[in-house]
């Protein structure tokens, strides 16, 4: 989120599309309830099926899954062709302005620069034209057909009303209305909020389906300001944190990248990241990445990251492929590549897609480890469950460890929110039995791996026994030691470099990232969280509520990376002189002589408005990108791209029908079904009642929600003979599902290209384990392929079809896994070594 | 419900027949004896400050447990709620939220760590040493076998990437920086984590 | 309140006595389900079962939300889900929190025939004293609502309690508490009242020309009211009663039948089952109606009263 759970009530209007906020993140939803009440607000909710969130919303439309970029693209062309742009804001703080190359072209669905053979382009024409000096060239007049904001002019034209319903599905008047109600917020005193979530990302056009929505949010003047924002609503209490601290397949902590096999030296990573500015003055924050870099290998390998060895450079892994990615760990493990599985507090045999081939590659591991509270489908994916899961344990050799790991309630230390907050939590419980801690888990393996490769040697053990270990209790590291560890001290003392004044002593916590240094007299493990725990102590255990205003800031509750700033980009809140563009809403105002407001400014804080510093400082143009450059892997506009299962053609470029950068494995287009097999389209969502795949194990959820089902339309229903309530199998071509159907008005057949095309919906939560009923589990049915830049999973839209078909023999609420004549082996003592 | 829940709608006071009396002309004593209301719950237990497990909204809740810490007791939560202090949630939780006892206390909680060897039908109980012992040897041996210190063209790669993992989209940051200190230590590149799904 | 004695009760089922009381100025309390803000969570459901340590059974799919199926001994409150289309075929997804009004007039508490299984405190809890619950259902005839339910286990009946042990200690009920949306308060009656009215000026402006509070005056009122886009049309939510009221039946209880269902009483104070004694025809009057409605009158103006 760019913003806080909070701010949403500072919205005038607000969109909840590739998301469902009411029934994933109810709590956060109840601030859209606020603006509706205190702000007069309206909601607009977009979605494939009329949610619980649609049923509190002011206008509701729907849209067939995977063709949000047609929808958000349209609605470009209606701002821009209708004037309902906020101008001054797209002017100074968009690169709407800039230049772009002679050589960037598209036609016919594809950018300048693809190769069709390796399914990826070369980007070089994605740029700006350069001036002597190396800065972009501009047209502040837009009279040059070559600036940004005219090539998309050019590229959303074709997203006419009648396209955007042809491809959609929507209503024309629907579309219309909420184009008009969105257009209002271009007035710089009005902001409109985008919630989203995995109904964007879980797309072979995931990340630019988020990107287009943000790219309106740009034309709208919408991001930096009090009740805007781009807000993806994550889905796990830390997946933010996760992600932060880079436990990515091509990450490192604080948004840094691990190097790749052609960056040999340290000086040869460095050369792709000195982000120099592309326009003059420019902030270009990235420029400090040398800084973040040295001080991250100095907290990993202490003394033993050296000038003289480029700072351990070696020790770190590098990348022969853009990253090994999930869907690529179960590609190779199918392929019998990978050896050894470590899920921790993860189950890939409910959460991935394709379960059969998920099923498969961990039949080819020798070992599988998994940490959890909780027992999980893929701790026992080797048991047979019957038709769950059809399993010969006999017939696999994977060695299988199932570790009992603590729960939140169980443990110290800090979680960080959608909204960046890195909140501590307190113990209030023992773990039960002999479940223990993952700090203690990992700490066992670290140490007697120290000590294998210590005593025995090994394959380059050279990182592994110079690790930082300096814990009190080398076993199992005391949270407050590890949350230090994050946030960094100095290894000697600081001075400023320009007055030389002593900034901090040898042993000091930082204060600030601003006090990194890159000659290895600070270390900081994840340079973002620098702040959060200091010498004045751990500011994530804050608990001060107090919001001056009731803006909806709360700055001293627990503590927000970066710098403790709750709303991203607030510089663009005020226009170019300093002045809130909303002035009753102000974040930040110039005050003559520094930026003062209710937020910690994102941007120098005393940096005249006459400077003209752009309000995005990461970007090297200190712009927002409506014209992305590089930094996409399909293009650096969006484009609509149908999803890889789809009953339709792309009527805009019939050739390229699919994403041509998403990547998809030969064995997994086999598996890939025809709309002639599987005429109905597929999307997967959870249910307020449950969250994911934990609380089939908590009785009260199961109550709430017993059972699998799938949600299908009346007309749907009546074509197939299906009753309300009554059984179904549902197939794709990777597998099928036998559960009930429930009929609703809330799905109707939409007109797709002048043919009706059919949603079936499928809750995702039901498997094997848990004291809910036993369900297959969606994703038995879904593809295996992802998007273009992150390879999210496409599980937002495949195709399907259902049959009527009667009740399966035995619906048994106990029954386990089964033994080798097939009897469930409920009350069969275990064994023990 | 079961009939020992019965224990919870006791109610102090009279019983049936006492205030049956009252009824019929008895006199007072039995209203005097009436019934009150279900003794409140948590007038002892122990408060601690926590956060949700489950989305990234984050709610702050507030966990009672049996017991005032003691050294004589092992606490158990016995009840859940939000924290009508925490800016976000303000003393709401959701459906999941507001049955998080039932996943502290869930029957599928593990309790023991669990081994099934190559081929075997069923768990067997382990010790802690035996599981991390085995772990490590066969994560040594793998690592040893299939590490990539260069690659073809003689760059220092230090890769391994024949064991993969799957990081805590619910564990600390502090879990979590451990983790990865570890992982990356040993070279390892298959490693992600559930912001994709 | 300190707590919810038996200074604090107003009425007492099958009593002629009244509860000796001097603790007649007390806040008349109500909850507000305002269904315009409620998303369908059940996080009431969840937040219910939780506090009072209820699991009812672990039911199977039927082509609905609404799990359990209905309320049930352990399921005091139940979302209700109504797919609604207009004339002009516009969707409406109609959620109600179901569950016990807790009326000023409470037909479950006129038509126990059991002394003091059913009591209504001075702020308006109408709440069932379990100990002194004899299981004969006369509590789910008299109610308007279609709300108690007799557990088949213990044979006694049970719903909502407004959180009696809550609201006694000074706190709002768990599923007050817990609502995300804020579609359920709880206050002081006026306040919600004065509430409800904000909220129904601010729907009307947002087009919905029928909103309204659910009060019903046929029970004299509820403490918990609804406020409805559609008051004009309360059935539409689930079959909520347009025009709810205590059954025929219940008004019988103020005439012959009392004396018979005491005797039997005296027979349920060492184990017996009174409904299987009583029975027969039942009859009201409109004198026994208008009787009851001057006695509530006179509860509220006295803090108590017999009934």
């Amino acid at each position: 989120m760019t913003n806080t759970w909070q701010d949403i009530k500072n919205a005038n209007v607000v969109i909840v599309m590739g998301g469902n906020a009411a029934e994933a993140h109810p709590c956060g939803f109840k601030w859209v309830v606020e603006a509706k009440i205190e702000n007069k607000a309206k909601l607009i909710v977009v979605d494939p099926r009329f949610t619980r969130t649609a049923s509190v919303a002011d206008v509701y439309a729907p849209i067939r899954p995977g063709t949000d970029i047609a929808f958000l693209s349209g609605l470009m062309r209606y701002l821009l062709t209708n004037d309902a742009i906020q101008h001054e804001y797209v002017r100074a703080y968009t690169n709407a302005s800039l230049i772009v190359k002679d050589g960037f072209a598209f036609e016919d669905g594809l950018f300048s620069g693809y190769n069709e053979e390796k399914r990826s382009y070369d980007k070089s024409s994605w740029d700006y034209e350069l001036d002597e000096q190396g800065y972009a060239k501009s047209d502040d007049t837009w009279q040059n057909p070559r600036c940004v904001i005219n090539l998309l002019k050019s590229h959303v034209d074709r997203y006419t009303p009648e396209m955007v319903s042809r491809i959609c599905g929507t209503p024309q008047d629907k579309y219309l209305e909420i184009c008009k109600l969105i257009a209002t917020t271009s007035a710089p005193d009005k902001a409109l909020t985008s919630l989203f979530a995995l109904g964007w990302t879980q797309h072979s056009v995931g990340a630019q389906n988020i990107r287009t929505m943000a790219m309106v949010q740009l034309l709208l003047g919408n991001i930096g300001v009090a009740g805007g924002g781009m807000n993806a609503l994550r889905g796990h209490s830390n997946i933010q944190g996760l992600t932060d601290i880079g436990l990515l397949s091509a990450s490192l902590p604080g948004y840094m990248n691990m190097p790749k096999d052609s960056e040999v030296t340290f000086d040869k990573y460095m050369e792709t990241k000195l982000f120099k500015p592309l326009r003059p003055g420019q902030t270009s924050y990235w420029q400090n990445y040398r800084k973040f870099f040295v001080s991250f290998q100095k907290a990993m390998f202490g003394s033993a990251a050296t000038a003289e060895n480029n700072w351990a450079y070696d020790y770190l892994p590098k990348l022969d492929v853009d990253g090994y990615d999930i869907l690529r760990a179960f590609e190779m493990m199918n392929n019998k590549q990978m050896n050894g599985y470590i899920c921790q507090g993860f189950n890939p045999m409910q959460a991935f897609p394709d379960r059969g081939k998920i099923r498969r590659g961990l039949s080819n591991l020798k070992y599988l480890v998994v940490m959890d509270p909780l027992d999980t489908e893929t701790a026992n994916f080797w048991q047979d469950y019957g038709p769950q899961n059809p399993s010969k344990p006999t017939e696999i050799q994977t060695e299988v460890f199932q570790l009992p790991t603590t729960c939140f309630a169980e443990e110290n230390g800090t979680l960080v929110n959608s909204a960046r907050w890195l909140q501590w939590h307190w113990k209030a419980a023992d773990a039960p039995g002999q479940a223990k801690t993952d700090l203690w888990i990992i700490a066992g393996l670290y140490n007697r791996m120290k000590a294998m490769y210590a005593k025995d040697g090994g394959a380059f053990p050279d990182a592994l026994l110079n690790l930082t270990w300096t814990y009190a209790d080398p076993h199992e590291p005391e949270p407050e030691e590890v949350a230090k560890e994050m946030n960094g001290r100095a290894l000697a003392d600081v001075n400023d470099p320009a007055t030389g004044a002593p900034l901090l002593k040898a042993g000091q916590q930082l204060d600030a990232f601003a006090q990194l240094r890159d000659d290895g007299t600070t270390m900081s493990g994840c340079w973002i969280f620098a702040g959060s725990f200091t010498d004045k102590g751990n500011m994530t255990a804050r608990r001060d509520a107090t919001d001056p205003r009731e803006a909806g800031i709360a700055p001293n509750w627990a503590w927000a990376w970066p710098a403790n700033r709750r709303i991203l980009y607030n510089r663009a809140s005020a226009n170019p002189e300093g002045k809130a563009w909303n002035p009753a809403k102000p974040v930040i105002e110039w005050n003559g002589s520094k930026w003062v407001g209710v937020d910690v400014p994102d941007y120098g804080p005393t940096v005249k408005p006459s400077d003209s510093v752009g309000p995005f400082i990461m970007n090297q143009e200190g712009q927002a990108r409506l014209f992305a450059r590089g930094l996409m892997n399909e293009g650096p506009f969006p484009e609509h791209y149908e999803p890889f299962e789809s009953p339709s053609e792309n009527v805009l470029h019939p050739k390229v029908k699919n994403n041509p950068a998403a990547r998809l494995f030969a064995s997994d287009k086999e598996h890939m079904g025809a709309s002639a097999d599987f005429p109905y389209v597929g999307t997967t969502y959870r249910l307020t009642e449950h969250f994911h795949y934990w609380t089939k194990h908590a009785l009260i959820n199961a109550i709430l929600q017993p059972e699998e089902f799938v949600e299908i339309g009346e007309a749907l229903a009546k074509e197939k003979g299906i009753e309300q309530g009554g059984w179904v199998k549902v197939s794709s071509k990777r597998g099928q599902v036998i559960c009930k159907a429930f009929v609703t008005k809330r799905i109707k057949p939409l007109m797709v290209d002048g043919k009706p095309t059919h949603v079936i919906g499928c809750p995702i939560h039901w498997g094997f384990t848990g004291v809910a009923r036993k369900g297959y589990g969606a994703n038995t049915l879904t593809p295996f392929v992802g998007d273009a830049n992150t390879n999210t999973p496409e599980f937002k839209a495949f195709l399907l079809n259902i049959e009527k078909t009667s009740a399966p023999p035995a619906v048994d609420v106990a029954q386990g896994p089964r033994d080798a004549q097939g009897v469930p082996k409920s009350l069969t003592k275990m064994g023990s070594l | 419900m079961d009939l020992s829940r019965r224990g919870f709608i006791k109610l102090t006071g009279a019983g049936l027949a006492v205030s049956s009396m009252g009824a019929l002309g008895f006199g007072s004593a039995g209203t005097a004896l009436a019934a009150s209301v279900r003794p409140f719950k948590l007038t002892a237990a122990t408060e601690t400050r926590n956060t949700c497990t489950y989305c990234s909204v984050a709610c702050g809740i507030l966990i009672y447990s049996q017991g005032d810490r003691a050294k004589n007791v092992k606490s158990s939560v016995i009840h859940i709620e939000g924290d009508p202090d925490h800016p976000v949630n303000r003393g709401t939780l959701c459906p999941k939220g507001a049955g998080l006892l039932d996943i502290v206390r869930a029957p599928g909680r593990l309790t023991v760590p669990k081994y099934r060897a190559a081929g075997a039908t069923e768990w067997k109980e382990v010790s802690w040493d035996f599981a991390l012992d085995r772990i490590a040897t066969l994560m040594k041996q793998d690592r040893d076998a299939n590490f990539i210190a260069k690659n073809g063209a003689g760059a220092t790669v230090n890769r391994w990437n024949t064991t993969g993992m799957l990081a805590a989209s619910a564990a600390s940051n502090e879990a979590a920086y451990v983790t990865f200190k570890w992982a990356r230590a040993l070279g390892m590149v298959t490693f992600d984590n559930q912001a994709r799904v | 309140m300190a707590d919810l004695q038996s200074q604090d009760y107003i009425r007492r089922s099958a009593t002629n006595l009244t509860p000796p009381s001097v603790r007649h100025h007390e806040l008349e309390v109500a909850k507000l389900i305002d269904v315009s803000r409620c998303i369908g969570c059940k996080a009431c459901q969840s937040a219910c079962m939780e506090w009072n340590n209820l699991r009812p059974e672990m039911e199977e799919f039927q082509g609905a939300y609404e799990n359990p199926h209905d309320l049930n001994p352990g399921t005091w409150t139940l979302m209700r889900f109504a797919e609604y289309e207009d004339e002009q075929g516009n969707l409406e997804w109609l959620i109600r929190k179901d569950g016990c009004m807790h009326c000023e007039d409470p037909g479950c508490l006129k038509a126990c025939p059991a002394p003091g299984a059913i009591v209504q405190y001075a702020n308006g809890i109408v709440d069932f004293i379990s100990e002194n619950c004899i299981g004969c259902g006369y509590c789910v005839k008299g109610c308007p609502f279609n709300i108690p339910r007799i557990s088949a286990q213990d044979h006694k009946s049970y719903k909502c309690t407004l959180c009696s042990d809550r609201v006694g200690v000074g706190l709002e009920p768990a599923c007050v508490k817990t609502c995300p949306t804020g579609a359920i308060m709880f206050g002081s009656k006026d306040d919600m009242k004065d509430w409800a009215g904000e909220r129904i000026a601010e729907l009307k402006e947002r087009g919905f020309q029928n909103a309204g509070l659910y009060d019903p005056p046929e029970v004299g009122g509820t403490h918990v009211m609804y406020v409805l886009h559609h008051a004009d049309k309360p059935s539409l939510y689930s079959g909520l009663p347009d025009k709810p009221h205590i059954s025929a039946l219940v008004g019988a209880w103020k005439g012959f039948l009392k004396p018979v269902a005491l005797a039997g009483l005296a027979f349920a104070a060492v184990g017996a089952f009174v409904h299987s004694i009583v029975a027969g025809p039942n009859e009201t009057t409109e004198a026994d109606e208008a009787h009851a409605r001057l006695e509530m009158e006179k509860a509220k103006r006295n803090g108590s009263a017999e009934s």
